[in-house]
């Protein structure tokens, strides 16, 4: 139906696709997966027709074809539903499913009759009753969902492709989308799918093909694949490789003591996080494993009070901390380095003098006014310390290294003198010097009896880093590794394991 | 950082002239417009000229500072003219119980409508153009109601306040010179001026660090209001009536210019209260020269457009490094 062939994308600095094979055949549900970075969203981009490949060629149906643009790849037969929807929400709902391709009356105007008659027929074939007049918005994000699939289904698709179609769904409306996916099978539709949860995969999808740092790293049939095999593919981790590996890789046990100074408990977030607990004592560095999408930055920020909770309580040391507040949580002494460095972390235009001084601002002026000379002080102990590479401290931030950037995070919130710290990807995009030295810090600071919550991609960190790692799938936590299992074969197989089957072993 | 001096001295010609022109250029084109006004304009050098165009310039300067809080912010403040109006009805109405009350009736005027539009883009989340163009809207309705159609003032002190001086210096000219070092001092020097460069570079990063960003963005637009009614009364007493209908019209837009021209990007995070000042002198100077030699005012208009070009090709040619 369709097949790819030594498709290669680069970006400027990055090669996002090397020489990707794929092939879908008709009636195939096709798992598309790869953590962060591996390709999967550049790979959907080329097939939709947003980028155009630099090499590689795409047959549909035998025929090589090339998209200029998405509505080509859409005539085309390609259909897509995207993560978020994308639709025009002040429109009514039969004009969405028929934007584009409305029917025609005589004069040329739009016969709304026929298309609200169609569109009624199209959404009750997937199990949704609405009056299509309304506006979509006035749909909850579910119901939106599944009108971007009708849409898709109804547009004479031959491969419809979906980016983690679930992950704003409640499980009812999974149930619906996993049967109009059979149905589409049926008609002998393609599908490629994409998602994080093995669990949905292993229930829809016939065939699988791995990606890792841009090139394809398996395809085969999913039922002949373990849950294990598949993480650690996805995760570039062997299993003989992995074995036995313990921690100590950079420093290992920190010594921990008493009562726990983070303490976060039930904390659910509505389609991320559901009932997750954890606590950190001081001195501890605790690791945050899981899959992409699993919950660990959501987890990070609701405890931040970044992401507000549905429900769940945070306390440090003993006292709870109002959630959903940013400011509250600071006070409390939580400090999150976020996981977009450059979006929410620095302040690019300030100069590094500022952005350490920014949350601590108002514990450095009297009356309102910037004490400069004790700004100096603190900026010149933490450059010091933390060996922040700068021409001088007035050079901006987003002229430094992204190592750099990172120790100025870093500064900004130790000189809020915080008891928590919640890193998240501290040592992602920054080179490997930089990274030792991030990582040296982190077991600095956990020695001078900071809770340190550390989440990280890189297996390797996560392990070696981690006194204990709390591991989440699907928002909840399904197992906590202590002491000898801290492993990466136990973490994998905890990521792995089935659903309601705990960790194995 | 790491590469050193190399990559910076090939590009010299290109990366650095518009950086500086950016920087420094409004400064360059005041000095240019002084010059040519001197050798071709005849009684330019005198006392009195140089009065005039100073008490002219006072209220747009005014506004002008407002509204660099504002788009430091990354937002904007298109209520001001509207302020000025709303300022100038208040002032007259309050006149009877001296001209100090009516002084703080319009400045609580400008700080309530300030208010009005710092909430909205605070908490409901209005993007600021619009938030303030509803404003803007609102503020001259409500002047109009107030006070429907001209009205002459006659007070000793706001006479006193539109002509004459302290040691030579016309008292709006002295206000608009103390209110420009008081801003410069808050954006330089107080928690509050780096937040507000914070909040302005990246929204996200500023709310992450747990600055106040509600307080801080209610707080920018409660300034921005008062010092234009604060343009409002000194136009007031320039002009000794009360004209809400025409009192500052357009001088959202001339405010922006001179903002804008000073080398404030658009884009928020940075404020440059001297250039800012540099650019309301500058149009100002363009302004009195063209007429000064009897150039019909569609020309200004056109030179004004001109001098906005130029000045945001600078700053993109800067983004752009």
């Amino acid at each position: 139906m369709l097949s790819v062939t030594g498709l290669s994308k680069s970006f400027p600095g990055a090669r996002a696709l090397d020489g990707v094979d794929l092939a879908v055949r008709p009636a195939e549900v096709h798992a598309l997966v790869g953590e962060n970075g591996a390709g999967k969203s550049t790979l959907i981009k080329v097939l939709t027709g947003v980028y155009r490949p630099d090499e590689g060629e795409i047959v549909l149906e035998g025929r090589p074809v090339r998209f200029a643009t998405p509505l080509e790849a859409q005539r085309a037969g390609i259909s897509t539903i995207y993560q978020e929807v994308n639709l025009v929400p002040l429109m009514s709902v039969a004009r969405n499913l028929f934007l584009g391709r409305e029917p025609r009356g005589r004069l040329g105007l739009i016969d709304f009759r026929r298309m609200h008659q169609a569109a009624d027929e199209a959404l009750r074939a997937l199990g949704l009753r609405v009056d299509v007049r309304r506006p979509l918005r006035s749909l909850g994000v579910g119901a939106q969902q599944m009108v971007a699939l009708a849409r898709a289904v109804a547009a004479d698709a031959r491969v419809v492709v979906m980016d983690e179609p679930t992950s704003s769904l409640e499980p009812r409306e999974v149930r619906t989308l996993f049967e109009v996916i059979r149905t589409l099978k049926e008609r002998g539709i393609a599908v490629i799918y994409v998602s994080h949860r093995l669990d949905e995969l292993y229930e829809i999808c016939d065939t699988v093909t791995v990606l890792r740092d841009g090139r394809r790293v398996h395809t085969g049939s999913l039922a002949e694949l373990d849950r294990l095999r598949l993480v650690s593919l996805m995760l570039g981790r062997e299993m003989g490789e992995v074995r036995g590996k313990g921690r100590a890789e950079f420093t290992g046990a920190h010594r921990t003591s008493g009562e726990p100074v983070l303490e976060a408990i039930d904390l659910t977030v509505r389609h991320s996080l559901r009932g997750v607990s954890l606590r950190l004592r001081p001195g501890e560095v605790v690791g945050l494993g899981g899959l992409l999408g699993s919950g660990r930055s959501e987890t990070a920020r609701a405890v931040a009070g970044a992401l507000p909770a549905d429900s769940g309580r945070v306390l440090v040391a003993g006292v709870p901390v109002r959630t959903g507040s940013t400011p509250a949580a600071i006070r409390a002494g939580i400090s999150l380095l976020p996981e977009d460095r450059k979006a929410e972390g620095i302040v690019p235009g300030l100069s590094v003098r500022e952005n350490i001084a920014l949350a601590a601002l108002p514990g450095l002026s009297r009356f309102g006014l910037v004490d400069d000379a004790r700004i100096d002080r603190v900026v010149d102990t933490f450059v010091k310390r933390l060996r922040i590479k700068a021409s001088s401290p007035h050079q901006r931030v987003g002229e430094l290294s992204g190592g750099n950037q990172q120790k100025v995070l870093l500064a900004r919130w130790l000189a809020m003198r915080p008891r928590v710290l919640l890193l998240d990807e501290p040592t992602r995009g920054i080179d490997v010097g930089a990274k030792a030295e991030v990582r040296g810090l982190i077991d600095e600071l956990a020695d001078e009896g900071l809770g340190v919550l550390l989440i990280s991609s890189d297996m390797e960190e996560l392990i070696g880093g981690s006194d204990r790692v709390v591991v989440l799938r699907d928002g909840a936590v399904v197992a906590e590794l202590t002491g000898a299992e801290v492993t990466e074969e136990r973490l994998l197989r905890a990521i792995a394991a089935q659903e309601g089957g705990g960790p194995d072993d | 950082m790491t590469e050193p001096a190399a990559p910076r001295r090939v590009p010299w010609d290109r990366a650095r002239t518009p950086a500086f022109l950016q920087g420094y250029g409004v400064y360059a084109g005041v000095a240019v417009l002084l010059l040519a006004n001197v050798l071709l304009t005849p009684h330019f050098l005198s006392a009195e000229n140089f009065r005039t165009q100073a008490v002219q310039v006072a209220p747009v300067l005014v506004v002008a500072l407002g509204m660099a809080l504002a788009i430091g912010a990354e937002g904007v403040d298109l209520s001001v003219g509207s302020v000025m109006a709303l300022s100038t009805s208040l002032l007259s109405l309050y006149l009877g119980y001296g001209p100090w009350i009516a002084l703080i009736a319009a400045v609580v005027g400008g700080a309530a409508v300030g208010l009005a539009n710092g909430s909205l883009i605070a908490f409901v989340g209005v993007q600021p153009i619009v938030a303030t163009l509803a404003l803007m809207v609102a503020g001259r309705g409500l002047a109009l109601v107030l006070l429907p159609q001209l009205r002459d003032v006659r007070d000793p002190g706001m006479a006193a306040l539109g002509s004459q001086d302290l040691l030579g210096v016309p008292h709006p000219v002295l206000i608009a010179a103390v209110l420009a070092l008081a801003v410069g001092f808050t954006v330089r020097r107080t928690t509050f001026g780096r937040q507000l460069l914070a909040i302005g570079d990246s929204r996200p990063a500023a709310r992450l660090a747990g600055l106040p960003v509600r307080r801080v963005l209610i707080v920018v637009y409660i300034c921005s209001g008062v010092l234009a009614a604060i343009a409002g009364v000194l136009a007031t007493a320039r002009l000794q009536a009360s004209d809400p209908t025409s009192l500052g019209t357009l001088m959202e837009l001339s405010a922006i210019t001179a903002v804008v021209v000073g080398g404030t990007p658009l884009s928020g995070g940075r404020i440059r209260i001297g250039g800012t000042v540099a650019g309301a002198v500058l149009i100002q100077l363009l302004t009195a020269t063209l007429i000064k030699h009897d150039l019909p005012p569609s020309w200004t208009q056109i030179a004004q457009a001109v001098v906005i070009v130029l000045a945001v090709h600078a700053a993109r040619e800067r983004g752009k490094r």
